[in-house]
């Protein structure tokens, strides 16, 4: 499956490692979190797949280890990784935030915005039709999105006032 | 009202683009109907029994003169010269073809309108108190934070994909008209000791399957801090909702589920973490959309009108209408007009092209060019001078507008039901028809004074039945239509779901069921001043249903 | 009384303009309920179901279903009130729907 990131299909550096498997002696590797220490102590990078289900606060303390969390799309109208996904970069996580699942061209700007990096998506649409799809709306109403290719509609009406970095806020 | 700034414009053509693609995809099989089914309910187009059905938004109800037009320009040249409005203050077009949507959102942004999220798991259309603005009981407008919230819920990425349809109301009055407490948040302006805006918090009401009244979750937010703490409870929402059940998945059965305490503690503890510190640039967003609320250019008037009290003595009917459909304005020497769009025999909510046309003309001359449509399906002139009325009733009187019930038993809202709905149980708009027409003299309207009469036409309760004074709910027995009735439901501050009074009845029987209730709740009352919902709440059901059951 | 025949009719909207249609015998898609097929035969009935998705993936119709009906005196009867009114138009506006365009099912919403 081709995985997405910077309006580009790219080569995948992380290995998924099962939680009954030995981990190597280098690379990147993508674990449960269990395995964060036993990783870290290798000095291996770290990729966590988390569930749609797990709390962002019990990964917090690891952030700075951890430089690849993958969250799960499973049917597209399954939203809770979007939230999952904002509360992340909420929190100040800054690594790669990947999307796997069902994912449409047409979601993939809502994904950006709220602060995925890289999609593992399917071979149906070409290149062409995700890089269109990312940049579709030029506005964003919302204030405190992770990424700031949209103008902040509301910001810009009163200026004085920066977009994101002035942040954060729950809102 | 508000006007589009260069910002809302792009905003909506970027987004009817992005339609028009995705209608075109779904056009040429690049994308599947289960792929494009979320995308175009979050545009307001559904697939229904006879065609598809595009749902417009008229934000808060309030709309303009020229939009007004264009909704009559879209029935003629896209549908079937007529338009549906809705309990959610929307319009409905029902012969809608996919291949015209875009032209048609097209159009609707060509006067500020649009179609977004009026479907979908979603945030829907905010909608509030149809006399906002121009009430005499208003504590402050609360349409400017319907704006704003109308606003932050746009397009938003981290809500676009709830686990169920989501529904704000809001309102500005001590009088609950906008039915806050059975919506999935609802919020309620008070102002503290020292002037300042604060708003009552309130989730997890709602109707269909599982009637419910909301819990306060705070009684008094600042209101700097409103979409912050919305963010939070729609961040809670969209966690923790329920997916694996359709008929379990709004909010009100999370709150419900975990309980108010826990699911309060669960939104304060989101809140907690990234509280609303920096909120300059919401707060002067709100003061730059309030400015478009403003109180229009009104004259100085005695608050008597020679020409009005002339008009109604010399004409009974005249008389009569502005008994009924008048409502008292803040502004001396003007009136809120309601226009009933429930004439005898009608159908609930419909206009004709040519019935906007006079409507959004009489805004133009005699209402600053406002119109409001209420969630009762009516449509309203908030700011008419008393001089005017007269002028105005001749117009509505001349296109089948005039209508004296509102408010009354003739004042019936009804979903549009089986005759359109692939969702329904059975018949709503014949029923209320046949209910229009037993009580069409007015006099006995009168007698009967304030009533909610309010039909679904399935489960999913679209036409209110639950909070209706009488409420009727109609199922399917082996192929059947049956009807079911409620009694005592409530929207208003003291709101409250009605109960069932026992088994149902065939159409035939419903009508002369409501008389029964009725002419029982006349035998019983306390003078002409105790309204029904009041005789009920003080007799409780046994002696309606002993009228009702018994004599079998 | 003729005999009733009874089977199922597969329904579904025309994608493009959003006109209810019904499936025939020769495989194509009609808007008038009694040019449609009538199905018992489970070999039948899996056929028209396959047509119907085939259609349904080539783009021509949506929302398809299967709906109990009968042959009555030669024309087709919708057994549930809701396919009735879906043969007819709304019941409340005459001058709407099949019913007003000379396609209409032969058979009220609700027999008196």
């Amino acid at each position: 499956m081709p995985l997405l990131k910077n309006n580009e299909f790219v080569a995948d550096h992380f290995i998924e490692v099962a939680d009954d498997m030995g981990l190597p002696s280098a690379g990147n590797v993508l674990i449960s979190s269990s395995r964060i220490t036993e990783a870290a102590a290798l000095n291996l990078g770290i990729g966590i797949r988390l569930n749609n289900t797990d709390k962002v606060e019990a990964l917090v303390a690891n952030f700075p280890q951890i430089t690849l969390i993958v969250l799960p799309f499973p049917a597209f109208s399954d939203g809770r990784s979007y939230s999952i996904g904002r509360q992340l970069r909420l929190e100040g996580y800054r690594g790669e935030l990947r999307a796997e699942g069902n994912i449409l061209p047409d979601q993939l700007q809502l994904m950006l915005q709220v602060g995925f990096d890289s999609f593992l998506v399917t071979e149906r649409f070409p290149l062409a039709a995700w890089q269109a799809a990312s940049q579709q709306m030029s506005l964003a109403y919302q204030r405190g999105l992770y990424r700031n290719q949209e103008t902040e509609v509301w910001s810009s009406r009163h200026q004085g006032f920066n977009a994101w970095e002035e942040q954060p806020h729950a809102g | 009202m508000y006007r589009y700034d260069e910002f809302d414009a792009q905003f909506v053509a970027e987004r009817t683009a992005q339609f028009r693609d995705q209608a075109n995809r779904r056009l040429s099989g690049a994308l599947t109907e289960d792929e494009f089914r979320p995308l175009r309910l979050m545009n307001g187009l559904y697939l229904q029994l006879h065609a598809y059905m595009l749902r417009v938004a008229i934000p808060y109800g309030t709309f303009s003169g020229k939009q007004m037009h264009q909704l009559a320009m879209i029935a003629d040249k896209y549908d079937r010269g007529y338009g549906h409005f809705t309990t959610r203050q929307n319009i409905q077009y029902n012969w809608i073809k996919l291949e015209d949507t875009a032209d048609i959102l097209q159009a609707l942004a060509d006067v500020e309108m649009h179609a977004i999220q009026t479907s979908g798991n979603c945030i829907r259309n905010v909608t509030t108190d149809h006399w906002a603005g121009a009430a005499a009981d208003e504590i402050a407008d609360p349409r400017p934070v319907g704006e704003l919230i109308r606003q932050w819920s746009s397009l938003h990425p981290e809500f676009s994909y709830l686990p169920r349809k989501f529904k704000i109301a809001i309102t500005g009055a001590p009088t609950d008209r906008a039915a806050v407490r059975v919506h999935d948040i609802g919020l309620r302006l008070h102002k503290n000791l020292a002037g300042q805006n604060g708003w009552e918090v309130m989730v997890g009401g709602g109707q269909g399957r599982t009637p419910l009244i909301a819990v306060t979750v705070r009684d008094f937010l600042p209101e700097n801090e409103l979409i912050g703490y919305l963010e939070a409870i729609m961040r809670v929402y969209n966690l923790y909702g329920r997916r694996d059940n359709k008929y379990k998945a709004r909010i009100k059965i999370l709150v419900h589920e975990i309980g108010a305490e826990k699911f309060r503690a669960e939104v304060e503890a989101e809140y907690a973490k990234h509280p609303a510190q920096q909120t300059q640039v919401e707060e002067a967003e709100l003061a730059r959309i309030a400015k478009y609320f403003a109180a229009p250019d009104f004259e100085t008037l005695p608050r008597m009108s020679n020409r009005l009290d002339m008009a109604r003595l010399a004409n009974p009917d005249f008389k009569r209408w502005t008994k009924n459909n008048l409502a008292a304005h803040f502004k001396d020497g003007y009136a809120i007009v309601n226009i009933s769009l429930k004439p005898v025999g009608g159908i609930p909510g419909d206009a004709t092209s040519e019935q906007m046309r006079v409507m959004a003309d009489l805004a133009k001359t005699y209402s600053f060019d406002e119109l409001r449509v209420s969630h009762a399906q009516n449509i309203v002139l908030p700011h008419v001078k008393l001089d005017d009325v007269f002028a105005v009733w001749q117009k509505l009187s001349e296109h089948d507008l005039a209508a004296a019930n509102y408010g009354l038993a003739g004042d019936i809202i009804a979903c549009p039901g089986l005759d359109y709905c692939s969702l329904a149980t059975a018949r709503a708009i014949p029923i209320a028809q046949a209910i229009s027409r037993k009580f069409a003299d007015v006099d006995v309207q009168e007698n009967y004074g304030a009533l909610k009469i309010n039909i679904s036409g399935c489960i999913n309760a679209c036409g209110h039945h639950h909070v209706g004074h009488i409420g009727i709910l109609g199922l399917d027995k082996k192929g059947e239509e049956y009807y079911q009735i409620t009694l005592g439901g409530s929207s208003s501050e003291n709101a409250s779901i009605g109960n069932i009074l026992g088994p149902g009845f065939a159409a035939h029987e419903v009508p002369e069921a409501i008389e029964n209730i009725l002419s029982t709740y006349v035998k019983l009352r306390q003078g002409k001043a105790e309204d029904f919902l009041s005789a009920y709440r003080r007799l409780g059901a046994k002696p309606f249903k002993e009228a009702l059951y018994a004599a079998a | 009384m003729s005999t009733q025949e009874k089977g199922q009719v597969m329904t579904a909207n025309r994608l493009g303009d959003g006109e209810v249609v019904f499936l025939t015998r020769a495989g194509v898609w009609s808007e008038k309920i009694d040019d449609a097929a009538l199905v018992q035969e489970p070999l039948a009935l899996a056929a028209i179901d396959a047509r119907a998705a085939q259609d349904a993936k080539a783009n021509l119709i949506t929302g398809q279903y299967l709906f109990d009906a009968a042959r009555v005196d030669g024309r087709i009867r919708a057994d549930h009130i809701r396919e009735r009114i879906r043969t007819l138009g709304p019941t409340v506006r005459e001058d709407l729907g099949k019913q007003s365009e000379g396609k209409a099912g032969a058979f009220a919403a609700v027999e008196l």
